[in-house]
């Protein structure tokens, strides 16, 4: 039997199989791909920003465009009191708004998975403390948490971002576990243990694969709600005052007077961008929840 | 049964054993080239391929069949209880009425009231929140028209008839044990005295000892009262113990037919043998250390498919008899013995397949 | 012949849950497998079967007795276990839940040897495997995931990831009992016919009759936690003893008898009565009452292979 030979082979195949079958599915799902090619543009708007903008155009003493002005030529969406075009700011808002996002979403991906994981498999004293401090976590109130956080941790985008994180893990962690708990019960888990595997290999090798889906599917609903409360913190004061973000524009917006001044321009386009990011990953998050999700798939 | 539709559906009755002796007025359930087919995306899985069969009353039909032969689906679609995206075709006339294009209000008078089913999972067919009792009485109040009270009555006398103690209407499913509860089911089944009873898989998650008395209940009631049971299960022989004709179903037909009996001790198709050879009987020298197995599978839905659109027997890929013929020709059933019919080019009256 | 897996006086006890008394899974039970047997352990659901079945493999541990694998005690560290669990492997009943739909038969079947370390000429080892639990061409196998095979293909695959273990023995849980009729005997005789080429041992749990007798060399028939009755095939199939062995093989559809239909309460291990546990139902005592039965309690068979048939009852001795 020349098997050896073939082994390679045999296993790459199906994985490939799986995904191309993934992205079918997902290409046959509009809202999915809208909401995909939404979040493309802004990526690209976001990556290629420091191509077409500078110092220059942020910088509130070299700027030299008309203050609060309404659209004009040069100016498609409006100018800040500073001067500034409002749509350029909005470009490069988006670097930051979308870093804090995913990046707290990651952390929060990260915390909430392992921690739903060892509680999911260690049903015993393990398991019980960690639903503890995971309940714990939960009665905390996120606002005034996030507050006193960067009261510590000092104003910024890390003390913002470990907020963030810090207030959104438990609810990855009870569905984690709850998959967990699900995924273990099922008897391909005592074939393993009988074949001789262990807690790390049963967790590794056969839970976390199981549970995958569903972190995917969550943490893309995950970052949406990390954007709007990057864009809640900032709003209130608590980020880097000298970064541009969605948030700290809208916070730049009420404190310059554009609601009294009634500089729509102004405040529209942030507020506007955070919808339209946020509805971008929760299509892609509800489509691939529909692909991955065999029950959901209609017959 | 495809091509010659036509030709065979002036003679219904045509199979089945009491056919000399039936009286000229037509059977109470006479169902002609029933086909079902499920919508997959864009592609259509048939999962019926035209079964045809007649019942009537105190009759009792086994439909025998592995997973996937269409046997469930067949009968439940009998009373349209099949989901939104099963195509159902053909006819079901039920005391003369087709219950295929009948009204909804129709067809919901006809269940429960002439036409009852007693579902494979008690646990799940029974509201847990509702008392037995409450559940029972459901189909006779909206039925029968009886007071809350006569409906009370009826039902502790149906929980009585089944073995289960009639004090116990109030109590809830999960108090019950699993055959306490099937037996409670099959109640239900009987509430409104119907003609038809449909028993899909009736038995198949009891304990053997369980099963036989849920099967000895089942078995008394219907010899007792008359009513005609057709009743669907994976297991030969406890339908050939159960029933007085059996229908042996692959693939979405009716690969063989007739009396339990004969089917059971002659078989003519080389699948009812290999079937019924699967269930050794204990003491039998034949399958002592020898169980008697059948290599491959049954076809998969995209075989099935195919199958529908081309020739050949269904079975021919297993059948170790098969011959040239069985891949090109056309395989009907035809009569192979009293009131007995059989899907296979070899399979003659009086001879062995 | 050797005995290549055995319990002494075994019990599992599960703790008490929200007021009910614990649960006497399994209570006193003597058994041996000897070398190239095939062992039926026949009862209904909740008798305790499936829990001495994992209890056999080291997935639950006996409260009371021991599992003795080729003659050593097993003992219930994580290298202990792991050592003993080449020896004697587990067939579960549910292929397509045994499986885990996220690897392809190549790595199921991988799965312990990688385990054990076993991963010198690991495809070569694979593919025997496929090939003796009767997937040939292996090659066609290995790469296809589960969800794309039929469930006879599943249950061979667990099979062929026990068998690349090479273990001695195979416990066996209810191994046909989510399959097709026409399947059913296809894995059966795949079994058999390990025994044969490999001189494999079996344990078969089932609830069956007829599975012992196409398969079995030795049946052993178990109520609320105890074997009542064992003896080789043709001594308990064909003349039963015990009251309860002998209800069970009247209500199958063609055995030829007046079907005795036990009545009374399914049996709960929370509370198992005293004396013979089988009495309140015993259709034998029915008939003619003794007061050892719910009086005196019954010895726990010795399971002693080469002695002919032993039945747990006062009536019949």
């Amino acid at each position: 039997m020349s098997a050896a030979t073939h082994t390679p082979a045999a296993l790459d195949v199906p994985r490939h199989h799986a995904f191309g079958r993934f992205c079918r599915a997902y290409a046959k799902r509009p809202a999915g791909l809208a909401g995909l090619g939404l979040l493309v543009a802004f990526g690209v708007l976001a990556l290629a920003a420091p191509l077409f903008i500078g110092d220059d155009q942020l910088n509130v003493i070299k700027v030299d465009g008309p203050q609060l002005s309404p659209p004009v030529d040069g100016y498609p969406l409006g100018t800040d009191q500073a001067g500034r075009s409002v749509l350029l700011l909005v470009i490069w808002g988006a670097r930051e708004s979308l870093s804090i996002g995913l990046i707290a979403t990651a952390l929060t991906v990260v915390l909430g998975s392992a921690v739903g994981l060892l509680a999911g498999h260690y049903q015993g004293w393990v398991g019980k403390v960690l639903m503890h401090v995971t309940d714990w976590f939960i009665a905390l109130p996120s606002l005034p948490l996030a507050i006193s956080l960067s009261a510590v941790l000092g104003q910024g985008a890390a003390s913002i971002t470990i907020a963030i994180a810090v207030t959104s893990w438990t609810a990855t962690a009870r569905l984690v576990r709850a998959q967990t708990l699900a995924v273990e019960a099922r008897p391909f888990i005592e074939r393993a243990k009988v074949l001789g595997a262990g807690n790390t290999q049963i967790m590794i090798r056969h839970v976390l694969p199981n549970v995958m889906p569903l972190i995917l599917v969550s943490s893309t609903l995950t970052v949406a709600s990390a954007i709007l409360s990057e864009a809640t913190l900032t709003f209130l004061g608590l980020g880097d005052p000298t970064g541009v973000t969605w948030g700290s524009m809208l916070q730049a917006a009420l404190m310059g007077g554009a609601v009294t001044a009634g500089a729509w321009w102004y405040l529209m386009p942030p507020g506007i961008a955070i919808l339209v990011v946020v509805l971008g990953f929760t299509l892609v998050g509800r489509a691939v929840e529909h692909v991955l999700n065999p029950r959901m798939v209609t017959r | 049964m495809t091509a010659t539709d036509d030709t065979r559906s002036p003679a219904p009755s045509g199979e089945g054993a009491p056919r000399e002796e039936a009286p000229p007025a037509a059977p109470m359930l006479d169902v002609r080239d029933l086909r079902v087919s499920y919508r997959n995306g864009e592609r259509t899985v048939p999962a019926v391929r035209g079964v045809s069969f007649t019942l009537d009353r105190g009759q009792t039909l086994g439909v025998a069949g592995e997973s996937g032969s269409g046997k469930s689906t067949m009968a439940l679609s009998l009373l349209r209880l099949l989901p939104s995206t099963a195509k159902v075709t053909g006819q079901v006339l039920f005391q003369g009425e087709d219950l295929l294009t009948a009204k909804w209000a129709r067809l919901r008078a006809v269940r429960w009231s002439a036409a009852s089913v007693v579902f494979q999972g008690a646990m799940s067919a029974l509201n847990p929140v509702r008392t037995i009792g409450e559940q029972i009485c459901e189909p006779i109040l909206l039925h029968d028209k009886v007071g809350q009270k006569a409906a009370r009555a009826r039902a502790a006398e149906l929980l009585d008839a089944v073995g289960v103690p009639s004090r116990r209407l109030g109590s809830y499913p999960h108090e019950f044990s699993g055959g306490q509860r099937q037996r409670i089911m099959i109640a239900m089944a009987l509430a409104c005295r119907p003609d038809l009873i449909i028993a899909d898989e009736p038995t198949t998650a009891l304990d053997v000892m369980v099963q036989a008395q849920v099967l000895n209940l089942l078995g008394d009631l219907v010899r007792e009262s008359g009513i005609g049971v057709i009743m669907i299960s994976h297991d030969l022989a406890v339908l050939s113990h159960m029933c007085e004709r059996l229908a042996v179903m692959y693939a979405g037909r009716v690969a063989e037919i007739g009396p339990s009996r004969g089917l059971i001790d002659e078989p003519r198709h080389p699948y009812t043998r290999a079937l019924g050879r699967a269930f050794p009987t204990i003491g039998d020298p034949a399958s002592r250390l020898a169980p008697a197995g059948l290599p491959g599978d049954p076809p998969t839905p995209a075989e099935l498919a195919r199958l529908d659109e081309g020739r050949g027997c269904a079975f021919e890929p297993r059948c170790s008899r098969a011959v040239a013929a069985c891949r090109t020709d056309t395989v009907e059933l035809r009569p192979s013995g009293p009131g007995r019919e059989a899907a296979c080019l070899l399979a003659q009256e009086g001879s062995e397949p | 012949m050797k005995t290549v897996l055995e319990v002494r006086d075994l019990t599992v006890t599960y703790p008490a849950r929200r007021g009910a008394a614990p649960a006497r899974a399994v209570d006193g039970v003597n058994l041996q497998v000897r070398q190239g047997e095939i062992v039926a352990l026949v009862g209904e659901s909740g008798c305790g079967k499936s829990t001495l079945a994992r209890a056999l493999v080291g997935l639950v541990r006996p409260t009371g007795g021991q599992v003795v694998g080729d003659g050593e005690p097993l003992g219930y560290s994580a290298a202990a276990l792991k050592a003993y669990r080449r020896h004697t492997q587990l067939v579960l009943q549910d292929p397509g839940g045994a499986l885990n739909p996220r690897q392809s038969v190549f790595d199921a079947v991988a799965e312990g040897p990688r385990l054990h370390g076993l991963t010198d000429r690991l495809g070569e080892r694979v593919h025997t495997a496929l090939a003796k639990a009767g997937l040939r061409p292996p090659e066609q196998f290995a790469g296809r995931f589960p969800h794309e095979m039929s469930g006879g293909q599943q249950q061979r695959v667990v099979i062929a990831g026990a068998l690349a273990l090479e273990p001695k023995v195979i416990v066996a849980d209810e191994p046909v009992a989510s399959l097709d009729a026409s399947v059913r005997g296809e894995i059966l005789k795949l079994i058999l016919e390990l025994r044969d080429s490999l001189g494999l041992s079996a344990l078969v749990v089932s609830h069956d009759l007829g599975l012992a007798w196409n398969i079995a060399d030795r049946v052993a028939v178990m109520y609320l936690g105890r074997i009542v009755e064992t003896g080789t095939v043709e001594e308990v199939l064909l003349r039963p003893r015990h009251p309860y062995t002998r209800a069970l093989l009247s209500v199958l559809p063609d055995s030829g008898e007046p079907p005795v239909l036990l009545t009374g309460e399914p049996p709960d291990p929370t509370s198992v009565p005293g004396g013979c546990r089988f009495h309140p139902r015993c259709p034998l005592r029915a008939a003619e009452p003794d007061p050892r039965c719910d009086g005196l309690d019954l010895p726990v068979l010795t399971g002693d292979p080469s002695a002919s048939a032993l039945a747990a009852c006062h009536l019949v001795q």
